[in-house]
């Protein structure tokens, strides 16, 4: 089959954490535009949800960091956080290891990965599926891009991972899901926390709608940090999914800045159209 | 300076529940595996989450490391706040890098 949905929502862990200090109306619409979300989600019938995420040191740390990693695991276990810190019960989320397999495979003539048949989820993965598959019956494929610790993957490998994510997925039978997962502006776990640039972020989702791959490619990391924190980083997971989606528009389902949350809170869906892949050899 | 290996402590400790055990029963013993300076120790020790944090420690392992040792979210946040105030910026790591890098 082939790419089925596509979109990219916020991961915070206040989300859920803080879910009871944040103006109850915001909350409350964000909330709605994520069970909007699922219900998109499902109405696709997926065999199998990829996650773009970018943890948070759950698995993956300075001594031996991958840029770029995939699950290929039979199940994940998350979160890996307290649970009443979270707000979100430990449980066990079935993976695709099979078919996780073959997009590995078939991605690696593209882009150099790592993978991982050993995986547990932090609040980068386990916040988006408490509100997409909050049953945890649909199988996942997680994906991290390494958006903590420096030095991280240049934007246009990210795209170019999610372009390899397309090709892959294209060549697969099943039906499958995407979602990316990240901040856009946000100083989580910092002094700064609770900080969000309404207008950058704002300016960042116009392109990423848009699908502008110049626009996209065009941000560097220092001017990112200044103006988005280190969160910044991570819209990476939103320029790896346009990649997988180049040449097809979007719609912002929800944006609004949620303080106590630490992040401008989003919701949006790619409107998938056919690619045109250029003839190989 | 190892802000390497504070935060791989960190990172082990929020993580491992072997460590976890280790950090209960046996502190001190814990701590003598990592190679760390006087000033890192004490400041995992106290906690002094403001040293840790203007040491360079990543607020993704630190948050948890504050929560274990009874820092209710505001607690952290003015924790950190405290620190700058106290002992300047941060020294390294990802927050002193970030904006020099290109």
């Amino acid at each position: 089959m082939s790419l089925v949905f596509a979109g990219a929502l916020s991961h915070a862990p206040g989300i859920t954490g803080r879910a009871g200090r944040a103006d109850p109306a915001l909350r409350d619409a964000f909330y709605a535009s994520l069970a909007r979300m699922r219900a998109a989600l499902e109405a696709e019938r997926p065999d199998a949800l990829v996650v773009i995420g970018a943890e948070h040191f759950a698995n993956f740390f300075m001594n031996n960091m991958p840029s770029l990693c995939v699950g290929m695991a039979d199940w994940y276990d998350g979160p890996i956080e307290d649970a009443g810190w979270l707000g979100i019960e430990r449980t066990r989320v079935p993976g695709a290891p099979e078919l996780s397999e073959r997009l590995v495979t078939a991605m690696m003539n593209e882009v150099d990965l790592a993978y991982a048949q050993e995986w547990k989820f932090d609040h980068g993965i386990m916040v988006p599926l408490h509100f997409l598959t909050p049953r945890y019956a649909l199988p996942v494929i997680p994906v991290n891009i390494n958006c903590q610790g420096p030095p991280l993957i240049p934007l246009h490998r990210a795209w170019a991972f999610g372009q390899a994510l397309r090709h892959a997925c294209d060549a697969a039978p099943e039906r499958i899901a995407v979602v990316a997962t990240g901040g856009i502006s946000h100083w989580p776990a910092t002094p700064d926390s609770g900080k969000i640039n309404e207008p950058w972020d704002r300016a960042f989702l116009e392109r990423f709608l848009d699908n502008r791959r110049a626009e996209l490619l065009a941000y560097g990391d220092a001017e990112t940090y200044r103006d988005a924190g280190q969160g910044g980083f991570e819209i990476r997971t939103f320029i790896a999914l346009a990649g997988c989606t180049e040449g097809s528009k979007g719609e912002l389902w929800f944006y609004a800045p949620i303080p106590i949350f630490a992040v401008g809170c989003t919701v949006a869906v790619v409107r998938l159209a056919p690619q045109v892949r250029p003839c190989r050899d | 300076m190892s802000l390497y290996y504070v935060q791989k402590l960190l990172f082990e400790l929020n993580r491992d529940p072997a460590v976890r055990r280790q950090y209960e029963e046996n502190f001190d013993g814990l701590l003598r595996s990592y190679a760390l300076t006087e000033e890192e120790l004490n400041a995992i020790r106290e906690p002094d989450i403001g040293l840790l944090y203007v040491m360079g420690v990543n607020g993704q392992l630190l948050m948890h490391y504050a929560a274990l040792r009874g820092f209710e979210w505001d607690a952290y946040i003015a924790a950190m706040r405290a620190g700058e105030s106290r002992y300047g910026p941060v020294r390294t790591g990802l927050y002193k890098r970030a904006g020099q890098s290109t």
